[in-house]
């Protein structure tokens, strides 16, 4: 992500006391913590201009629910609100603030899509990743059916309800498998994580990636 | 979560056939409803969402208001309103109107508030016969079971399992055509409208200004149960009031699209009152039991009470990938799909099933396809939140909070973080250039065991990405 954001000219800064934006920790109830890992996310970004983030999960965590979590603080929301304007999920970044749909990237092969759904259904992002991928030379996009089913990922619901959260797993690899393509592409690294692991043991040789890996390839 | 929870989810999982019934059927309701909600068939789809969502809210906050009105217009074209506090109230009234009756024979059309209330177990209890008119609730209260789903309740049956409950509990030959099955079921249910003493329908809403029940269906057995009868019994939730009769039209063009994928269902009748001079049909006496069984609890909760803006359509059940897996009966209470998950911890309590709000990717599907466009998700986030409050307060799952303790304390010190994840990556096992599949002793802690019961882990990187940035 790093790389195709300095070749298209910004200077791109990873503060090192970044960890977590705290919701693990939301998702499972636990609102108190996410408030005090959401108030040490306040703090590492509080200077930087943009904040890109590789997961429309986090992106829509920190744009859509630190409101709600510190709604009795005024003025911690005030922070939120000021926050939540200078972050972007990186599909969304590249599109809406680069301006940017060809990033001069080249891959060969087929790859198919699967849409996040926080980033599809709480941050609406369903074509800038299409017209990225579309953009890339030797790649050809194959759409699965449906490819806005949830991959059963959902957190500690991948742990809490492992059967049911592997059998939504199996569910997605076969409409990925029906694609014929040989790489699954993502926004969020815990999707990926869930594809990559269900179809690591089912013994297939399809491979996932990241759309910022597909992005930085030459 | 309850050991019962857990076998259901299990045992509903591991039947393959099944699996694919519901699959199939859920399927097709889902792709229908898409059809009939696209741009080029109905245009201004979202624009009624946002009106039906502002009606029920605008009904819900005025709810008192709402329901004195509609009782006023009820009483004026004689008919009789009686509120229920509770399932064995709602069971008292009906029996206490049989005995006055003198009736032995009830017929019901198809209502999840009876469901809830469990009626038809406590009429027979009293040696009152009822009989399910809905073709899916017959076949299921023939097969002592509880509906599926709210709209499709037998959606589970294929017609070969129907076939089997027909001849074994009708005394008829094995049939399999479904036509031919439908025709068994009328020629059964035909002699009981004619001899029913009462019959009981549901109420999709009611109407204030004008006292009526609005009924939708698509078999035609509801208008019989209404009118056939001397007695009619409609029982209905206190949320299903609405202002107004023109509001009808808003919820008519979402109910059935949502539903089935129909433009419009078959029959959709307004009632409002008992037969008057002069006309040829209709029931003597017409009462409308207004049932409360929880819901006046959600009232008070500004961000939850939307759990009372359900239309009962299913839509949500449908597209959910979660109910599409587990079904209806791996639910703990008659509500299924994400609109049980959070209506029944509110209406039974949080600690009634406490793992029910959890049982969710919050894939966020059953908000998109909302008619009324609760949202679903996040009031499953609130009921966790609940979840978690009651369990410290009884000093339950400390393992869990204190984990989540370290977990913030952790994520608020970046060098510990950083130190955690490289003494993670170090004794991890390497994985052989693939993916890992088990993990030794030590690190196969209940989380980690879970993940691999189903799903290799990712290896170790060779350098972390704080490692990789610092050398660039």
């Amino acid at each position: 992500m790093a790389d195709v954001l300095e070749r298209l000219g910004y200077q791109v800064d990873f503060p090192e006391d970044q960890t977590c934006c705290g919701q693990p920790a939301f998702n499972s109830g636990y609102r108190a913590e996410a408030r005090t890992v959401a108030r040490h996310f306040l703090k590492v970004f509080e200077k930087p201009e943009y904040i890109v983030v590789p997961s429309g999960s986090c992106t829509s965590m920190i744009t859509h629910h630190f409101a709600e979590i510190f709604h009795k603080e005024p003025g911690t929301l005030e922070q939120v609100h000021a926050l939540e304007k200078r972050v972007f999920e990186f599909a969304t970044f590249l599109t809406q603030v680069a301006g940017v749909e060809d990033v001069g990237a080249r891959m060969e092969g087929v790859v198919t899509f699967h849409d996040g759904c926080h980033g599809l259904r709480e941050l609406g992002i369903r074509n800038a990743p299409r017209r990225l991928l579309a953009n890339v030379r030797g790649l050809e996009l194959r759409e699965m059916l449906p490819a806005e089913e949830c991959c059963g990922f959902g957190g500690t619901f991948s742990v809490k309800f492992a059967e049911l959260s592997g059998a939504m797993a199996r569910t997605k690899i076969e409409a990925i498998q029906k694609t014929g393509a040989q790489t699954v592409v993502s926004l969020d690294p815990s999707c990926l994580m869930q594809i990559q692991g269900a179809l690591s043991r089912a013994g297939s040789s399809i491979r996932t990636m990241h759309l910022a890996e597909v992005l930085a390839s030459r | 979560m309850s050991v019962e929870f857990d076998q259901k989810i299990h045992s509903t999982l591991a039947d393959a056939n099944l699996q694919l019934a519901i699959y199939t059927a859920t399927g097709r309701l889902k792709e229908k409803r898409i059809e009939a909600v696209a741009p080029d068939v109905l245009p201004d789809y979202q624009e009624l969402r946002t009106q039906a969502n502002a009606l029920k809210k605008h009904a819900i906050e005025n709810l008192d208001y709402y329901l004195e009105e509609f009782e006023r217009n009820v009483v004026a074209h004689g008919g009789k309103v009686v509120y229920c506090k509770d399932a064995t109230e709602v069971a008292d009234f009906v029996l206490g109107l049989a005995k006055e009756k003198d009736a032995r024979l009830i017929v019901k059309s198809k209502s999840m508030t009876t469901e809830e209330v469990d009626l038809n177990e406590r009429l027979e209890h009293h040696g009152l016969e009822s009989v399910e008119t809905d073709l899916g609730e017959y076949i299921l209260q023939l097969a002592h079971e509880k509906p599926y789903h709210i709209v499709a309740p037998a959606l589970h049956k294929t017609r070969y399992d129907v076939a089997e409950i027909f001849e074994k509990r009708l005394n008829v030959p094995n049939e399999v055509v479904i036509e031919k099955q439908t025709a068994i079921a009328r020629a059964v249910l035909r002699e009981k409208f004619l001899e029913a003493d009462i019959g009981i329908s549901g109420a999709n809403f009611l109407v204030a200004d004008s006292g009526a029940v609005v009924i939708i269906e698509n078999e035609g057995n509801a208008r019989l149960t209404t009118t056939a009868p001397k007695v009619h019994i409609a029982v209905a939730g206190i949320e299903k009031v609405i202002p107004r009769a023109q509001d009808v039209a808003t919820f008519l063009k979402l109910l059935a699209r949502s539903a089935t994928g129909q433009l419009l269902s078959v029959y959709s009748s307004f009632l409002s009152g008992p037969r008057r001079p002069g006309e040829i049909d209709g029931p003597e006496e017409f009462y409308v039991v207004l049932v409360d069984n929880g819901r006046t609890k959600l009232l008070p909760d500004k961000g939850k009470r939307q759990s009372l803006y359900c239309i009962r359509c299913g839509a949500c059940l449908n597209t959910c990938p979660v109910y599409r897996k587990i079904g209806g009966h791996s639910f703990p209470w008659v509500y299924s799909g994400p609109i049980g998950a959070i209506i029944t911890p509110q209406f039974m309590g949080v600690t009634h099933e406490p793992a029910l709000p959890f049982a969710s990717s919050l894939c966020g599907a059953c908000g998109e396809v909302c008619p009324v466009k609760i949202d679903i998700p996040k009031v499953l986030l609130d009921l966790r939140s609940d979840v978690k409050k009651t369990e410290a307060r009884e000093k339950q799952n400390r393992l869990e909070r204190l984990a989540y303790k370290v977990f913030a304390w952790v994520m608020t010190h970046p060098r510990i973080y950083e130190f955690a994840g490289r003494l993670a990556a170090s004794v991890a096992p390497s994985g052989d250039g693939g993916w890992i599949r088990s993990v030794p002793a030590p690190m196969n802690v209940p989380p980690v065991r879970a993940w691999l019961s189903e799903r290799d882990l990712p290896p170790p990187p060779s350098k972390s990405f704080r490692e990789m940035w610092r050398r660039r």
